[in-house]
């Protein structure tokens, strides 16, 4: 029933998207000249076909692809760092303290400003949008590691130590584990601001992905293809996302979840 | 004889990381002997530091002054003949009962298999056979604490070191528990240090009673051997009357110090 109300809504929007900017159905409200509407905001059927013609005609695919890889580039690389230094700093109280306002800066600064110097550092390719993904996901995930690892359960803790763990054995079977529960809580997150670095970077400058494609039809005015490349995008992350939370169901079942009741 | 813990005159001041001029000494000159196969438990009011002590005599901490010695060897760092038994959620809730059961053979490098083996014999043991791939949160509390149990004694520790370990558990679960623990205990006769704020705990497990003063500066202010016949049930036995003229006994000597106690937690 949830699903059928979530279409109708969908169709609704689209309806009145289709008759707010068709030159034809409404007299003109607001705009003088009736196709101004369709100007500014497109029309979906023409968004629509936009969309089955890249995929129809396969030119869609290498972009996707592109920026496809940048977002898991991104995203691994960025968590890695994130929680090899989370883990590190967590236990270097010294190294910890000293580094505190420098991470402080870093983490309120503006990251994609940065974007002007990743492409002078590594050009207009992949790497500069995966530099750009990195700086993102890598705060994210270092904090929510950081405090995943000092609010290790001192008694767990004890208790491990009791049974006979090494250093190493700790960090394995303690830190490592509550450490990663916060990491898959900031998942969503990260894989999402992976994707938001990609595309971004791709649409400051490059010559392949669907940013890319974004700013080539925003170049001509063309808003219908933005709106197609608007569209891809979504539907991409929300793809990226359901895999986020299928990872997550299947890692993550040693953690309590609400509603485990059945009812009738 | 050689005692199998021997704590010698510990003293435990704490220092406020924030300012080094408040300071709090937890326990004083405290000393405190168990022989080998002894159970001995330690009561107190709460707040007087009868954890602090068990982390002492678990290496978990680091006295100010005195020393620990095991089976008559000084102890340097974690206690690695001891088990202990903690009073909150101590088990890894990552793991499954059987991974958690199995870890402290894991740390030791014993082959996956026999390791698995073993865990399983001793899950079977403390009632919980089948339940072994049940996470932490899937089990109950009784059922975390019988976890914990065979997580500890799989190693087969010679010193058992328990912190009110029922103390979360509602009174029936609580009288099987100390019964499966008794049981257990019986078994292979280990050296037992059970700290609980429950004087009839105390008694009815024991052979031997501490009693502790009221904190800060705990140290041990009474003595008193259980002669009560084993093997004991513990929800029968407290109705025997030598049962009765022990618990009168050392309830006098402690009353005063629950008082102070309690005195002190509502200021």
């Amino acid at each position: 029933m949830l699903r059928v109300w979530q279409a109708l809504l969908l169709v609704a929007l689209l309806a009145i998207w289709h008759v707010g900017t068709s030159p034809t159905l409404l007299p003109p409200l607001y705009f003088d000249n009736p196709d101004k509407a369709a100007f500014f905001f497109g029309e979906p059927l023409t968004v629509l076909s936009r969309i089955w013609n890249w995929f129809y005609g396969g030119e869609i695919y290498r972009h996707l692809w592109v920026t496809l890889v940048e977002t898991i580039l991104a995203f691994a690389v960025g968590t890695l760092s994130g929680l090899v230094v989370g883990i590190w700093l967590a236990r270097a109280p010294m190294a910890s303290a000293i580094l505190d306002p420098y991470i402080k800066g870093l983490n309120a600064m503006p990251r994609l400003i940065l974007a002007p110097i990743f492409f002078v550092w590594f050009g207009l390719g992949v790497a500069s949008k995966v530099a750009i993904g990195v700086t993102l996901v890598f705060f994210i995930v270092f904090f929510n590691v950081y405090q995943g690892v000092r609010e290790v359960s001192p008694v767990v803790l004890a208790n491990t130590r009791m049974l006979g763990a090494s250093p190493r054995q700790l960090l394995r079977h303690v830190y490592l584990p509550s450490a990663m529960s916060w990491v898959f809580a900031s998942l969503h997150n990260s894989v999402g601001l992976a994707f938001v670095g990609a595309v971004v970077g791709e649409y400051l400058g490059s010559s392949e992905g669907v940013g890319y494609l974004i700013l080539q039809a925003e170049g001509v005015f063309d808003i219908n293809t933005v709106f197609a490349g608007i569209v891809v995008l979504t539907v991409f992350a929300l793809v990226l996302d359901s895999m986020v939370s299928f990872a997550e169901k299947r890692l993550m079942v040693w953690q309590p979840r609400s509603g485990e009741t059945e009812r009738t | 004889m050689i005692a199998a813990l021997a704590l010698e005159n510990i003293t435990c001041t704490f220092v406020s990381p924030d300012n080094a001029r408040q300071r709090y000494t937890a326990v004083r000159d405290a000393s405190l002997s168990v022989a080998p196969g002894e159970f001995v438990s330690v009561v107190g009011p709460t707040g007087c530091g009868k954890t602090t002590l068990l982390n002492v005599a678990a290496g978990l901490l680091a006295p100010s002054s005195g020393s620990v010695r095991v089976h008559g060897e000084p102890l340097e760092g974690i206690n690695a003949r001891a088990g202990y038994l903690f009073q909150s959620e101590a088990l890894m809730p990552w793991r499954s009962a059987l991974g958690n059961v199995v870890a402290g053979l894991e740390f030791r490098g014993v082959a996956p298999h026999e390791a698995a083996d073993r865990a399983n014999d001793w899950l079977r043991r403390v009632g919980l056979a089948g339940f072994g791939d049940r996470y932490p949160h899937q089990l109950s509390g009784g059922m975390r604490k019988r976890v914990s149990l065979a997580q500890t004694l799989i190693l087969d520790p010679k010193i058992l070191l328990m912190d009110e370990p029922f103390a979360a558990l509602d009174v029936q679960t609580r009288q099987l528990m100390e019964n499966e623990l008794l049981e257990l205990w019986s078994a292979d006769r280990k050296s037992v240090v059970f700290i609980t704020h429950d004087l009839e705990e105390a008694i009815s497990l024991s052979d031997r009673v501490v009693v502790l003063s009221a904190g800060p500066e705990t140290h041990p202010i009474g003595e008193y051997l259980i002669d009560l016949p084993r093997p004991r049930d513990v929800s029968e036995i407290r109705l025997s009357p030598r049962f009765i003229e022990i618990h009168t006994e050392i309830w006098h000597a402690m009353k005063d110090e629950v008082l102070k106690g309690y005195a002190q937690q509502r200021q």
